[in-house]
C-alpha cells in the first residue's frame, strides 16, 4: 500500500482522540470520542469543525480563465459574480461526470476545490486543456482546508473573523491570508476556511476553544451530506452517470443550455443537453428499520426477478431517526411515493421514493 | 462464569442455557447501533451460523452462534431500542439465550484475562 498523506492537523486529531482511517490516500479522522451519532447531532444544533485538507485546492489565472474553464464544465462560470462561488461538474465526452467541484470568482483569478480522490486526475485534465487557452493551473499544497458547519458557526467564526458574519450563502472572501466561503457539505449554514498549513493548528485550536464548536469526523460528514441529499463522487455520481441522470441539471446555467448565450461547448454537451434520461437519482426511504446500504438492488415488486435499480448511498439518518438512501431508478418509477423493494441479505424489504433532502437545509440566504 | 469469544461475544452459562451478548469493546468498535435482527425463537442453531445482524451508523456486521443449540429466548428490547447495545452491552442489551446439550463447550472460550490480553 502506498504511504498515506498526512493532514497538517494530524497531531491535533490524535490528541482529540480521533480514530484515524485511510481515505482517498489520506490518513483521516473518521470519528472522535463523541461518536458519529453525537457528532452528527452536534453539527445540526451547534457547530462542527471538519478537517477537509485532503481536498484539492487549485487556482486558475489568466485573462479568460472563466471562459476557458467553461470548456471543461457545463456550469455558468463567465456569469459568476466576483466574490461568489458555484457548484460545477467536470464532464467527459460521453456525458459522464469526472468529478464535482466548487468554483469561486475571486476577481483576478478562480479558486477551485475538488475531491481528494479525483484531485490528481482533475489537475492533469486542466493542465492538458487550459494552458493552451492562456490559463495557468496552480496547485495549492501548503494550505489546510477546514469546514465549520451548523447553526452556531456564524457566531463562532465571527469571534475570530468578524467580517464573515455578513457573508451570504455562496459568498467568498479573502481576509488576509485566510480564504473563506460560506458553503459546505452538510446542508447547514457554515463556512469552508482555507488557512496556511503552518497556522492551521493554532486556528483550529482557537475555534475548538469555543463551547459550541466540536471536532467532527468523516463518518458524520457522510451521514450529514446524505441527510442533506448531496452526492458523494464515486458513489452517487461517476463517469457512468450524466448530470441528467443524477438530477444535477440545476447546476447547468441557462447561458450554457440550448438557446443560451454560450450554449454547449463542454465535453458531452450534445448528449447532456438533449437526452431524456432513462433513469434518475432519487431519495429512498426504507419502510422498516433496516438500513439499505450502497449496492442494495432495487426491484419493482416483491417477487420480480429483474433488478430495476440500485442504491448508491445508504445509512441511518440521525436527525431523520430512520434509515435513508439514494439510488438510481428508471424515470417511470422515479415519482415520489413510488413503492419499490430492496434486497437486504436475501429479503425483499419495502422502500419508497422520497424527495431530497431528508432534512431541510439551513443555508444563510 | 463468563467466557469470551474471538468474535467479541460474551457467554454466560446458567444451568444448560447460555446467554450471549457482545462486549463493551465490540460495542465501542461498532459505533452507534441503529438496527438489530435476532433469530426466531425455537431455531436450532449450529456453532458458526450467522444468526444476528447488527447495523451501526457505519456498517453491518454479523454475530455468529458460539455454540450448538436451540434459541429459547431473544431480547426484543434491543430490536425496539438498538441504542441499548451501546449503553449496556454487558447487561440489559444481551442478544439471545441458547439451550445447549453439552455445557462443556464453554471451556473452548477465553476467560476475562485472556480476552483482555487479546484486545490489548
Amino acid at each position: 500500500m502506498p504511504e498515506l498523506n498526512e493532514l497538517p492537523l494530524v497531531a491535533l486529531h490524535v490528541e482529540l482522540g480521533a480514530r484515524m482511517v485511510p481515505f482517498a490516500g489520506w490518513n483521516m479522522p473518521v470519528q472522535y470520542p463523541m461518536g458519529v451519532m453525537g457528532e452528527h447531532q452536534h453539527t445540526r444544533t451547534a457547530s462542527g469543525l471538519f478537517d477537509v485538507s485532503h481536498m484539492g485546492q487549485v487556482i486558475l489565472r489568466g485573462p479568460n480563465a472563466a471562459a476557458a474553464l467553461e470548456t471543461l464544465v457545463p456550469a455558468d462560470i463567465v456569469g459568476l459574480g466576483e466574490g461568489r462561488q458555484r457548484y460545477a461538474l467536470f464532464t467527459n465526452p460521453e456525458g459522464g461526470i469526472l468529478d464535482d467541484l466548487m468554483v469561486a470568482n475571486r476577481g483576478d483569478h478562480l479558486f477551485l476545490v475538488v475531491n481528494a480522490a479525483c484531485a490528481e486526475q482533475d489537475i492533469a485534465h486542466m493542465q492538458a486543456h487550459l494552458p493552451a487557452l492562456g490559463v495557468t493551473v496552480e496547485v495549492i499544497s501548503d494550505r489546510a482546508l477546514l469546514a465549520l458547519q451548523g447553526p452556531g458557526s456564524e457566531a463562532a467564526l465571527a469571534t475570530l473573523l468578524p467580517e464573515t458574519a455578513a457573508m451570504r450563502f455562496m459568498d467568498v472572501a479573502i481576509l488576509g491570508d485566510i480564504w473563506v466561503s460560506r458553503s459546505g457539505y452538510t446542508g447547514e449554514d457554515g463556512y469552508e476556511i482555507s488557512v496556511p498549513a503552518a497556522k492551521a493548528e493554532a486556528f483550529a485550536r482557537q475555534l475548538l476553544a469555543i463551547d459550541a464548536v466540536k471536532p467532527i469526523g468523516l463518518g458524520a460528514r457522510d451521514s450529514l451530506r446524505l441527510e442533506a441529499g448531496l452526492c458523494l463522487y464515486g458513489h452517487d455520481i461517476d463517469t457512468t452517470t450524466t448530470p441528467n441522470d443524477a438530477a444535477l441539471m440545476w447546476s447547468i446555467g441557462k447561458a450554457r443550455r440550448a438557446g443560451g448565450a454560450r450554449a454547449g461547448g463542454f465535453p458531452g454537451a450534445e448528449l447532456i443537453l438533449s437526452a431524456t434520461p432513462a433513469r434518475q437519482r432519487v431519495g429512498l426511504l426504507p419502510e422498516g428499520r433496516a438500513p439499505m446500504r450502497e449496492g442494495v438492488a432495487l426491484f419493482a415488486s416483491a417477487e420480480g426477478s429483474e433488478a430495476i435499480g440500485q442504491i448508491t448511498s445508504g445509512g441511518f439518518g440521525p436527525i431523520l431517526g430512520a434509515p435513508m438512501a439514494m439510488g438510481y431508478v428508471p424515470t417511470a418509477l422515479a415519482a415520489t411515493g413510488t413503492q419499490l423493494w430492496g434486497d437486504v441479505r436475501g429479503k425483499r424489504l419495502p422502500v419508497k421514493v422520497a424527495p431530497l433532502p431528508f432534512v431541510p437545509a439551513g443555508f444563510k440566504r | 462464569m463468563i467466557k469470551y469469544t474471538e468474535d467479541h461475544e460474551w457467554l454466560k452459562l446458567d444451568g444448560d442455557v447460555v446467554t450471549v451478548g457482545i462486549t463493551e469493546h465490540a460495542a465501542e468498535q461498532l459505533g452507534d447501533v441503529v438496527f438489530v435482527e435476532l433469530p426466531e425463537l425455537g431455531t436450532m442453531v449450529a456453532k458458526g451460523d450467522e444468526i444476528v445482524v447488527i447495523e451501526s451508523v457505519k456498517a453491518a456486521s454479523d454475530i455468529v452462534a458460539p455454540v450448538d443449540g436451540e434459541i429459547v429466548e431473544i431480547n426484543d428490547a434491543i430490536v425496539d431500542n438498538p441504542g441499548a447495545v451501546n449503553e449496556d452491552p454487558l447487561g440489559a442489551a444481551w442478544f439471545f439465550k441458547v439451550k445447549v446439550d453439552d455445557t462443556s463447550v464453554m471451556k473452548d472460550y477465553m476467560d476475562e484475562d485472556e480476552y483482555k490480553d487479546m484486545i490489548g
